[in-house]
């Protein structure tokens, strides 16, 4: 019996060091954004001011909330364009029996794993080339190589395992594979489609690699290299009760999204790597 | 008569799955494809970020030449004679190793914990999440601030219970630098692993362990002999793509720790011959190098796993 306590206890002692040490660094990072001056420079694990000057001054500026539109605007319609894409190449690839199929999941499922890096050359010319530089259209083209693969792998896993039984009365009639798709199956997508766009919105939201090689001025930047860029005069001068705002801002969306989407996004990360 | 039919019907599904997919293999041709081969291409050039289209073969000079000095003296240059391009090697390896092991048992630690039934539960899942959810480059912030050689929150921890004397300088040292870096990466990713193993741990049948309990099996022995094997091909995989992951690292390298040897790795040898040293085709061939080897895991890892890719067993 006490052993049965003693367990109990090393148990939730367990879960509470697990989940203090994932909340640990948000919590902080908060508390930092909440102080001023002399504040800053004083260690203390209880929150001791509440003082929103750092909000203020990143938000006054215009440039961050500028940015933070850039990045809303370049993670959505990369979201909408790869779901559009890959919804018709899922149906081919999990629906239609045809040679080369196998070869060609492979294919997508090996450019998912690629290095950025091993492209970055490539697309740099391509994207002088197509006058592109500097512009938040590079970003929307280039990330099309991490999240089309993805969402395509994603919900062709889906497709595969609905019943023939929904098509066969369609194919029947002789209704169009366009039909098909639209009057059968997106009704019975929604759910693996808001879970791969919410993933595949994250993965833009977060990506660094290009946005800092693609964007040259500060306008244009996504809040990754926006929050990486920003610095003081000299090392002594880094502002980081600052930096720490615009942190809390950028992923205060993010957690509200995983606290709603959990079940969602757990099921969507699990079906995108158990399974490939 | 009908059975021409269904094999026209077959002719007519099997263009529109070509139909279906060009758009989207267009796409990756353009966006994947080119750029790969550009960038192969420019390793065997002497290319340079302003003359890109000026550049002009050269062989395999970026990855080896021997110049000779006359007097039968001479030396090796090149990516393969680069001791930096090889410490860059090392450390990304080190880094991947170190951290995926870690990863991998916190990550099964976690899972365990997730997979009891107790109150709460849903809660303590959201926020073991949160981490995966945060930006690299935020976590990577976030973390330079805890790890502050002066104001930083975490050696004000370690001194309160006495584990360190002095304030450590975490990230400016090359003693510790690695040990920062992969501190963030672990505490980023766990998360991902302890799901990606969770997802395993319940496809385990309950019946088994009920089984184990009513013959008093003790429960390490049951973990060993049941739930781990049971569980291996799940953690394998997420091992293997938390492993590809990890041998790309850049952005908590060039957050963390800049400009420091002793946690250059790969992708930031590569993008800093790239674009700031302005030896573009250098960094071509370290790109391609680098490549290479991932390319290469990735092969043996499909191969040896012979993956189900038709979906016949689904």
């Amino acid at each position: 019996m006490k052993l049965d306590i003693l367990k109990r206890l090393g148990f939730y002692a367990l879960v509470t060091i697990i989940v203090l040490q994932a909340l640990f660094p948000f919590y902080y990072a908060i508390l930092t954004s909440l102080e001023d001056g002399q504040a800053l420079f004083e260690i203390n694990y209880l929150p001791e001011a509440l003082n929103f000057i750092n909000y203020q001054s990143m938000l006054s500026g215009g440039v961050f909330g500028k940015q933070i539109l850039n990045s809303v605007f370049v993670a959505s319609v990369v979201v909408i364009i790869s779901l559009t894409l890959a919804v018709t190449a899922a149906y081919a690839l999990s629906r239609i029996r045809f040679r080369g199929r196998g070869l060609l999941l492979l294919t997508i499922l090996s450019v998912s794993m690629f290095p950025q890096i091993a492209v970055l050359a490539g697309l740099f010319e391509v994207i002088r080339w197509l006058g592109l530089f500097n512009s938040l259209w590079a970003l929307v083209f280039s990330y099309m190589i991490f999240t089309l693969p993805f969402t395509v792998w994603v919900l062709t896993t889906f497709m595969r395992n609905l019943p023939i039984e929904i098509e066969e009365a369609a194919i029947m009639d002789g209704a169009s594979s366009l039909t098909i798709i639209r009057r059968v199956f997106l009704p019975l997508m929604w759910p693996a489609m808001v879970t791969t766009g919410l993933l595949a919105f994250i993965h833009a939201w977060n990506e660094f690699l290009f946005a800092l090689t693609f964007l040259s001025t500060d306008g244009q930047r996504t809040v990754p290299v926006a929050i990486a860029m920003i610095s003081g005069r000299s090392e002594f001068e880094i502002p980081w009760g600052n930096i720490m705002a615009a942190s809390v801002i950028v992923t205060l969306p993010l957690v509200a999204l995983v606290l709603i989407f959990q079940r969602k996004i757990v099921s969507g990360l699990t079906a995108g790597a158990v399974k490939g | 008569m009908k059975a021409n039919n269904i094999s026209r019907l077959t002719r007519i599904r099997t263009r529109s799955a070509w139909a279906f997919l060009a758009p989207m293999l267009v796409v990756l041709l353009v966006v994947a494809g080119w750029p790969l081969g550009r960038t192969i291409y420019f390793s065997f050039t002497d290319a340079s970020l302003d003359l890109i289209s000026d550049a002009r073969w050269v062989g395999v000079r970026n990855y080896l030449e021997y110049v000779d000095f006359g007097d039968g003296e001479g030396r090796y240059y090149g990516l393969l004679a680069d001791a930096r391009w090889w410490r860059s090697v090392g450390n990304t390896i080190w880094f991947s190793l170190v951290s995926v092991s870690i990863e991998t048992v916190l990550g099964l630690i976690v899972a365990l914990v997730l997979n009891q039934q107790f109150r709460g539960r849903g809660l303590v899942r959201a926020a073991v999440l949160i981490p995966w959810a945060i930006p690299t480059i935020v976590s990577a912030k976030m973390w330079a601030w805890m790890l502050h050689d002066q104001f930083g929150i975490l050696n004000d921890m370690l001194m309160r219970v006495g584990l360190i004397s002095d304030p450590v300088a975490w990230t400016a040292s090359p003693d510790t630098a690695m040990i920062a870096v992969m501190i963030v990466d672990i505490w980023k990713t766990t998360p991902f692993m302890a799901l990606l193993i969770l997802a395993g741990l319940q496809m385990v049948p309950g019946d088994l362990y009920e089984a184990a309990k009513l013959d008093g099996v003790s429960a390490t022995r049951v973990f060993r002999k049941i739930t781990l094997p049971l569980i291996m091909p799940a953690m394998l995989v997420a091992v293997v793509f938390r492993s590809l992951d990890a041998l790309r690292i850049f952005d908590i390298v060039y957050v963390l720790t800049p400009n420091t040897d002793a946690t250059r790795t790969m992708s930031v040898f590569a993008r800093e011959n790239l674009f700031d040293f302005d030896k573009f085709a250098y960094g071509s061939a370290a790109s391609t190098l680098m490549f290479l080897v991932i390319a290469l895991i990735t092969i043996v890892f499909i191969l040896a796993s012979r993956m189900d890719l038709e979906g016949k067993n689904s």
